[in-house]
């Protein structure tokens, strides 16, 4: 079995992530309870009148993928796997108001065309005109980690060798107020400061995209390498702390090995207590980072998280923002990243330097 | 791969049936599912025809036994319902046994009951118990609900109108890694004014019974339906001595690259796909028995497709045919349909009809095969072709 590395990454996020040159430098604060993509000069990478078509999710997953691609030096993959849990809500909401307001009657194609998950991998693969294997996972959480594990399968079998991999997730202004309306969305505006002992119900929602290119050869761009990926549809608060715990043996680690865990919590009192437990219990003595009070809440969030690691690994900093707690680590070699969403749709992605 | 991955069960419900015998009998007796919509409120309904479920949502519920309180959207209900027919066929009696895993696909997920409630949801307390049903993923975890698939891997794909094809390949891969001793595999997806009306403004629904691969055809009649296959590692057949009653021998994907709806004319991604499948099942065009053609009954698919399969099979064309003319496209679970007739074809040794063809295309001169015919069947090559350029092929084979 082949090694599968992280040879680059993107990411389009609510902070200045798309210049890889720097890291969490400077910091966007917000006082919201939805926060939106910091946009990157589209026209550099998209002809005007192709992304004047496009809604925001398509723009940055064909953005996110460029810069991918960029960094890793090469043209052409051999697959494009992306992951979206909501998928293009943009042009959904389009159709469905218009199928309502105007009775089924002169609708036009364009946003139904748009609007199947499959959209931006599909658009992405036209870009580059690439008629490789192409896919999209579309399982709320874990949509990300399922499309990085069919990489990585692929990769290690040597059925490919270098596979763009992402994830994708747009706000749509109808579904934001209907996730209010059901309190997943934070009653009131909090910051990054306040946004993990806010006590209310909810996430700040957000958008974004964060795309990898994986390979089975190292590239000199090389991030990490990625040993395990593992998903849970369902997993109990009290059996997560064993569960990561065989997770590591199956990977020949101890929780004392893990130099660096990165949390999925984003403030909601119902569910950060399956983070909670881990700080306090047995990664109490491990550097905990955390993301989403940066960058919000999203179905694909957790790829920011992969980025986060990745980029810890190569530059072995922490910036400040991101930690949770304070242990002094001579190298960080290992990372683990674990999130879950509304207490479904666990998962597992460990990382080496 | 040289050696195919065992499917051990199979459950379906289409138009033409609700469990695997009634769909067979209806396949062998040529009895189509195609009717008008009574479902769902359409102004649609005198100008398309579709391929339905008769059940009703709250027949479904009682069937199912769920609470008054359940959240199942119509795309959930079905893919349970196939689901569990899969379960009991392969005699799946102790979940934990076997590392046990679901993967689904679906296009219009929980849309059902979003159209159905899109601005209620805002004022009206009753329906908001359907917004997490929205997501496609939610049609998945529901599904694993039922069958007590637990701690596990449970994922959904979407890639149109080849999401189950899709699922059925990524599951033989899960078997092969030894990632899943066991994983359920297939699609769902319900009628839905969305997609009734997203195809009519493509001009590409029918307003009469769908014709594949008829020069005068006028496009495809929408369906819904739900099915599902057990595929299980070779530890656990042998283990459970389990009866295999086909073989999933290869599969490839492809995108065609060409454009977002259309497929290009001559076919490239389905091409691409059906020559990585010979490669990985090891087989020569020539040792294909039967291909079931994604026919959807379009201008440009059917053109398309068959283009595809000229450029692949030339001189060595076996029978094919397009059984989309029973069912409808069921879209996300037409690949699933399809894998569940092409394992009844090898089970019988029988092609199902291409029924409502009366003239061949001008553009080649392929014939579907229109009567149903008895032949012995060892392998059978099935296309599953969708938006997005997504292009798959999956061979089933009665030997492993």
């Amino acid at each position: 079995m082949k090694k599968v590395y992280i040879n680059s990454i993107a990411s389009i996020s609510p902070q200045k992530t798309f210049d890889n040159t720097i890291f969490l430098d400077e910091i966007t604060d917000y006082n919201d309870t939805v926060i939106f993509a910091v946009d990157p000069d589209y026209k550099q990478y998209i002809p005007p009148a192709a992304a004047r078509r496009m809604a925001k999710g398509i723009k940055m997953g064909v953005v996110a993928s460029k810069i991918a691609m960029e960094e890793a030096g090469i043209e052409t993959v051999d697959a494009i796997i992306t992951g979206t849990g909501m998928g293009c809500m943009i042009d959904s909401e389009k159709f469905v108001s218009a199928i309502i307001d105007n009775n089924e009657q002169y609708l036009t194609p364009t946003s139904f065309i748009q609007s199947t998950h499959n959209t931006v991998a599909g658009q992405v693969a036209l870009g580059m005109e690439c008629k490789a294997y192409n896919f999209t996972y579309v399982h709320s959480a874990i949509s990300f980690e399922s499309a990085l594990l069919d990489a990585k399968m692929q990769l290690e079998n040597d059925e490919a060798h270098h596979i763009l991999v992402g994830g994708v997730e747009e706000l749509g202004d109808h579904t934001t107020k209907v996730h209010r309306v059901v309190n997943h969305i934070k009653p009131k505006p909090v910051t990054i400061s306040t946004v993990l002992n806010s006590k209310t119900k909810g996430a700040v929602f957000s958008e974004g995209a964060n795309f990898f290119v994986v390979s089975n050869e190292k590239k000199e761009s090389c991030y990490a390498e990625l040993v395990a990926v593992e998903t849970f549809n369902t997993l109990q608060k009290e059996k997560v702390s064993e569960t990561i715990e065989s997770f590591l043996t199956e990977n020949n680690l101890k929780i004392e090995d893990i130099d660096v865990v990165v949390f999925g919590n984003n403030g909601d009192v119902d569910f950060d207590t399956y983070y909670n437990q881990l700080s306090e219990g047995n990664l109490s003595k491990t550097q905990q980072v955390f993301y989403k009070h940066l960058v919000g809440e999203n179905n694909t969030v957790s790829a920011f998280g992969v980025w986060l690691g990745s980029k810890i690994l190569k530059t072995q900093t922490i910036p400040e923002i991101v930690k949770i707690n304070e242990i002094k680590i001579p190298e960080i070699r290992t990372v683990l990243c674990y999130n879950q969403y509304r207490g479904q749709n666990h998962s597992l992605v460990l990382l080496k330097k | 791969m040289g050696k195919g991955v065992a499917i051990t069960g199979m459950g379906i419900i289409s138009a033409i049936g609700n469990n695997v015998l009634e769909n067979y009998d209806a396949l062998i007796n040529g009895r189509k599912g195609i009717t008008r919509v009574e479902n769902i409120e359409t102004i649609q309904r005198d100008e398309i025809m579709v391929g339905e479920i008769k059940f009703t949502n709250d027949e479904l519920i009682a069937r199912l036994n769920l609470p008054p309180e359940n959240n199942y959207s119509r795309t959930a209900m079905l893919g349970a319902i196939a689901a569990k027919e899969a379960f009991t066929n392969a005699g799946i009696t102790n979940i934990k046994k076997y590392k046990t895993g679901i993967v689904s696909g679906t296009s219009v997920g929980g849309m059902d009951m979003t159209e159905k409630y899109y601005y209620e949801y805002l004022t009206e307390k009753a329906p908001q118990k359907y917004i997490e049903s929205h997501h496609a993923g939610d049609s998945t975890q529901k599904i694993a609900e039922q069958l007590g698939i637990e701690e596990s891997l449970v994922t959904t794909i979407s890639t149109a109108c080849s999401s189950a094809a899709n699922a059925i390949m990524l599951g033989a891969r899960l078997i092969q890694s030894g990632k899943l001793d066991r994983v359920l595999v297939g699609g769902a997806d319900c009628l839905s004014k969305f997609t009734i009306n997203g195809f009519k403004t493509l001009m590409i629904l029918s307003d009469t019974y769908n014709t594949p691969f008829d020069e005068n055809r006028k496009g495809l009649n929408l369906g819904e339906a739900a099915a599902f296959l057990v595929l299980e590692s070779d530890k656990v057949v042998k283990a459970e001595n389990k009866k295999v009653l086909a073989y999933v021998k290869g599969y490839g994907n492809a995108n065609d690259a060409f454009h977002q709806t259309a497929s290009s004319e001559n076919g490239d991604g389905a091409t691409l796909a059906m020559e990585k499948a010979l490669k990985i099942a090891g087989l020569n065009p020539s040792e294909i028995d039967y291909i079931n053609a994604h026919g959807t009954a379009t201008g440009n698919n059917d053109l398309s497709e068959g283009r595809a399969i000229l450029r692949v099979f030339g001189a060595n064309l076996p029978e094919f045919s397009s059984t989309k003319a029973f069912t409808g496209h069921t879209l996300a679970a037409a690949g699933a349909i399809e894998a569940v007739y092409s394992v009844l074809a090898l089970q019988n040794n029988v092609i199902f009809p291409n029924l409502n063809f009366k003239t061949p295309m001008k553009e080649f001169s392929m014939i579907p095969q229109t009567e149903l015919k008895e032949k012995e069947l060892n392998t059978v090559l099935s296309n599953s072709l969708g938006f997005g350029g997504n292009c798959s092929t999956v061979i089933f084979s009665k030997e492993a």
